[in-house]
This record gives structure tokens, sequence and C-alpha cells, in this order.
């Protein structure tokens, strides 16, 4: 679990854009969530102000790729550059409710793994964790040193 | 709808929106139920630091931006849009150091829902960078 927990740190500190949401990770033994603080920066709609759909859809994103990375690829890490990343396909986003302007989290889940894809889903919510804001599907290219 | 009222809503769209200005959007073309915007290249939103290649949740954004532009400059003259829906097809990484252009149509509307696709791509090259499809609702407007 180590290697992993170290590939996710990597993760979160060395991508640019994840620094620029300020997104965050919460493990729990093997469970991950999702944090995306709350950033004025983040707004779509003005007035009243609500969560802009993009970055709805990057905090979604970001935190399937988080999971499969924890959950398949990521064990063997030994600290070296970049762990190995998924490279996202396609991601379909469902926008359920506004997002408010308030922190979010984000839970997901693997559909499906083989040796070259993966299919993920992962749901967001913000008060209320059976009140979603947002889910997702999307589907993965796994990195070609995996299998 | 007059072009005049086209160019005040595409300019909203990227000037007062907070998170199109922390992205630098900028706006190069309004017309009817179309819209193009451009997002510069920024190393802040870099997804792949060994690359340099800009994260797909940046395109996305740009992507559901300029699609939301595209409803709101649509005939119908809605007064307000949300999505509802967005699948987004990543073809191939964007170049580093390249600007993105986002290209919006909303090519058919009902009473409530606004459909839109969007193609985005960097540089001169032919092949799109992603494309996307989108649901969107409809607020007002002459159409409803």
């Amino acid at each position: 679990m180590s290697g992993a927990v170290a590939a996710l740190e990597a993760y979160r500190s060395r991508v640019p854009y994840l620094g620029f949401l300020g997104v965050r990770f919460d493990l729990h033994g093997s469970s991950l969530t999702g944090v995306l603080p709350h950033r004025d920066t983040a707004i779509g709609n003005p007035v009243p102000p609500r969560l802009h759909g993009g970055v709805t859809a990057a905090f979604l994103e970001i935190t399937s790729v988080a999971e499969l990375g924890l959950a398949l690829l990521w064990a063997g890490y030994d600290g070296e550059g970049m762990p190995p990343m998924p490279k996202t396909i396609d991601l379909t986003v469902d926008y359920l409710r506004p997002g408010l302007p308030q922190e979010a989290y984000a839970i997901a889940r693997v559909d499906r793994s083989g040796r070259r894809y993966a299919s993920v889903h992962v749901e967001a919510w913000q008060e209320d964790r059976s009140r979603l804001f947002a889910q997702a599907t999307g589907h993965f290219l796994m990195p070609s040193a995996h299998g | 709808m007059a072009q005049d009222r086209r160019t005040r809503i595409g300019r909203a769209f990227v000037g007062g929106i907070p998170h199109a200005r922390a992205l630098n959007l900028s706006l190069v073309e309004i017309g009817p139920g179309r819209a193009v915007i451009e997002m510069p290249f920024d190393a802040a939103l870099v997804g792949d630091p060994e690359a340099g290649v800009i994260h797909g949740g940046a395109v996305f954004t740009l992507m559901d931006t300029s699609a939301g532009a595209a409803v709101m400059a649509h005939d119908s003259a809605p007064d307000g849009t949300a999505t509802l829906d967005l699948r987004i097809d990543y073809m191939r990484s964007a170049r580093p150091g390249q600007a993105l252009r986002a290209v919006a149509e909303c090519y058919h509307v009902t009473r409530s829902v606004a459909f839109v696709r969007v193609e985005t791509r960097d540089g001169d090259d032919a092949r799109p960078v992603a494309v996307a499809t989108g649901a969107f609702t409809l607020m007002g407007g002459a159409g409803s």
C-alpha cells in the first residue's frame, strides 16, 4: 500500500492542474475520497454563485484517475518520477444539481478493468452524500507497462 | 437576435464568469447558435508534467463554456442555460505551448432543451484534440 500512497501524493503534488484546483485526497485504508475545496476562481455562474461545470467535470476525472491508480496501477511505485497514469478516452458527465460555492467530495468505483481499458463510475456530492450534484462515467486507457 | 446582443452575451461568458477568467478564455467569434472561444496555453493547467500537455479537465471547461455561449447565442434568445450532460471524447493530446480553440454549435433546440456539439483544435491541425456533445437546459426566451 505504501507505494500506492506515495504515488497518490506524487500525482497530487506534481500535476500542476491539481494544484490549480486545489484538489486533495482523503484515504481511509484503501478507500479514497477526492476533496475539492471551495475557491472563488472555481465559480461559473456569478449570481447566484455556482461551481463551474468544467471544474466539476475535472474533479470527477481527477478522482477517477486516482482511484484507478490506487486500485490497479500504483502498488509497485518506487518514488521515482511520475507514477504510471491512465489516459482518459472519454467522460460523460451528468449534472444533477447546481454546484454550491462550498467544498465538494467524490468517490469513484472501477466497474471493469482489463489489460488495456478500464471503465469507471464516479459520484460527487456536497452536504449530503445521498444528494449527488454530479456523476460521470469514463473510459480510460491503461498504461502499457501494466500487464 | 441582433449581433450586438450576441456579442454582449459572448463577452459576458468569458469576462463575467470567474473560472473563465481564471483560464484566460477569450471570445474569438459569436454568431447565431455558434461560439468560438480560445484558451491560451498556461503551465498551471498542465495535466502531464513530463509531456507538458494541458489537463483534460481544462479542455472540458473550455468546451462546456463554449457550448453554453452557443446556446445563449441561439436565435430562440434564452434567458439562461445550464449543462444537463456533456460527453467529451479525447482524440489526442494537445500540443505543449499551443492555444486551444473550441468551436461550439447549438444545432437543435426544443422548448426546454438545447443540443450542442463542440470541437477543439490546436494550431491549424485538422485533427481535433477533443469533440463533445451535450444537452443543455433552456430557460425563458422566445422559444418557450
